[in-house]
């Protein structure tokens, strides 16, 4: 009894993969600029002199690192409107996503700051610059520089783990997938074509952030 | 009163203390050498006059007046104490040019065309006009160090201080810096400088400082100090230099 391949069965589906895959985007796109915002400010803090706000980032940090993302979906989803927050299913995966990134990223971008010389800092303090001035002209290009590549890895993991969003009902690309697999009953073609398309936007993804860095990073060269 | 005066300052690393009651007074257009082993307080001390360590005691007043640890009080001072160091510490993600221009225009809120025109001004002076499009990783240790001056001359402070601004050179491109140490000096602009190089200091330091063990164990002027040292310290100092 030899399974006959049918990919055409997908055919007729094919508006909620482009769907799936544009929702998907979205929620990457916003969750990374967010979540990657939020990772410097975290980072900041962390290197700051104010250790209550350091501790409590730190605290934030563990949780994240040290819970399945699942469960902080389940729990940001499900959870929260115990306390009167209801989001709807996208706004809970985004939030899902800039909550679980921006932990990861605050350790990542802390690493470069940690790996900034303490001579530039004190340069630039000896020409009179402030906290913020230091932090915003002489650290942080630099620093995100160091760790672009770290950086660009846990943005393509957050993408590949927006998958699990599914789980709550937000419409992107594997809830696409298991919805129309539930129809036709094609779990091999659908799945298939569907890692085919995680692996394009995994792809495009790291080009793009590849290209971001080289836009952000590399000098105008003017000799 | 002196531009710069220090009393009795003390400073302690941990139990380690390594300055132990320093009095100094920097006069407006003064050039003074501090001179002494490797380990005797030079560089804190040079650190506590713009606030980059905190003394345990003591009074710093710059301009008449009294220096706290305050942020305000020690961007105030900075304005007026700059600061070049042995490792020039240039922004690498910056050009000559905007290493330079950087700090007028954030700190003083110079307009880019204000600041580029003073940045330009004294990257001349120190003889880079044709390397201001240049990153620091395209220049020399000697030309990388003139930006770091211009840097610091573009905040016009009242006193510049040098932390063995040429040992990390290459023998070759010690004079280069050198010149437009001198030049200023020249000019009139208050220099503290922590320097090795004894000739240098001989002939263009107005007064030498002495350090040895965390006291300034002799001062004068520097003719007088080389050529006749009261203490066997400072005597064996110049002495294993020659
Ligand atoms: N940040 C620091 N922490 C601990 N010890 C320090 C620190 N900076 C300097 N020291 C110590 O203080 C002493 C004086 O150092 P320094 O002022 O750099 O001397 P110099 O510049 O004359 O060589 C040295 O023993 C040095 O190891
Ligand atoms: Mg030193």
């Amino acid at each position: 009894m030899a399974y006959k391949f049918d990919f055409g069965a997908i055919v007729p589906h094919w508006e909620l993969l482009v769907d799936g895959v544009i929702l998907t985007t979205e929620l990457t796109v916003i969750g990374a600029v967010i979540g990657v915002g939020l990772g410097i400010m975290g980072a900041w803090a962390r290197a700051s002199r104010a250790p209550v706000i350091s501790q409590i980032v730190g605290i934030y940090v563990e949780l994240i690192r040290n819970t399945p993302f699942l469960v902080q979906l389940f729990f940001i989803f499900f959870g929260l409107p115990a306390l009167g927050v209801k989001l709807s299913e996208f706004q809970a995966a985004v939030l899902a996503m800039i909550v679980n990134l921006g932990a990861y990223s605050t350790e990542i971008v802390r690493a470069g700051i940690l790996a900034i010389p303490q001579g530039q800092i004190e340069a630039a303090q000896s020409l009179a610059m402030n906290r913020v001035q230091i932090f915003r002209y002489v650290v942080l290009l630099p620093a995100l520089k160091k760790i672009w590549p770290a950086l660009s890895s846990q943005i393509v993991i957050v993408m590949l783990g927006s998958s699990v969003c599914s789980q709550i009902a937000a419409e992107e690309l594997t809830f696409g997938a298991n919805y129309i697999q539930a129809i036709n009953f094609r779990a091999f073609e659908v799945y298939f074509v569907v890692t085919g398309l995680y692996l394009v936007m995994s792809i495009l993804l790291r080009m793009g952030l590849k290209v971001l860095g080289n836009f952000l990073f590399e000098r105008r060269r003017h000799v | 009163m002196s531009l710069v005066e220090l009393h009795a300052i003390h400073k302690s690393f941990g139990a380690l203390e390594v300055l132990k009651g320093i009095d100094l007074a920097i006069d407006e257009g003064q050039v003074i050498a501090l001179i002494g082993k490797s380990g005797s307080g030079k560089s804190t001390l040079l650190r506590t006059i713009n606030g980059l360590e905190v003394i345990d005691d003591g009074v710093i007043m710059v301009d008449g007046k009294k220096i706290s640890e305050r942020d305000t009080d020690l961007l105030a001072l900075r304005l007026q104490v700059g600061m070049v160091f042995q490792q020039f510490n240039l922004f690498p993600h910056y050009t000559a040019l905007e290493n330079v221009m950087l700090s007028p225009q954030v700190v003083k809120k110079q307009s880019k065309a204000e600041a580029r025109a003073i940045a330009e001004e004294m990257l001349t002076k120190v003889g880079l006009a044709d390397k201001m499009m240049h990153y620091p990783d395209q220049l020399s240790g000697g030309q990388q160090q003139r930006v770091a001056i211009a840097r610091a001359l573009a905040m016009k402070p009242k006193v510049l201080l040098c932390d063995e601004v040429t040992s990390a050179l290459d023998p070759e491109l010690v004079n280069e810096v050198l010149a437009v140490v001198r030049q200023l000096a020249e000019e009139g602009m208050t220099l503290v400088m922590v320097t090795h190089e004894m000739r240098f200091a001989r002939e263009v330091c107005d007064k030498l400082v002495f350090m040895h063990q965390g006291r300034i164990h002799e001062t004068g002027d520097p003719e007088e100090v080389f050529s006749n040292p009261k203490t066997p310290e400072l005597s064996s100092f110049v002495g294993g230099l020659a």
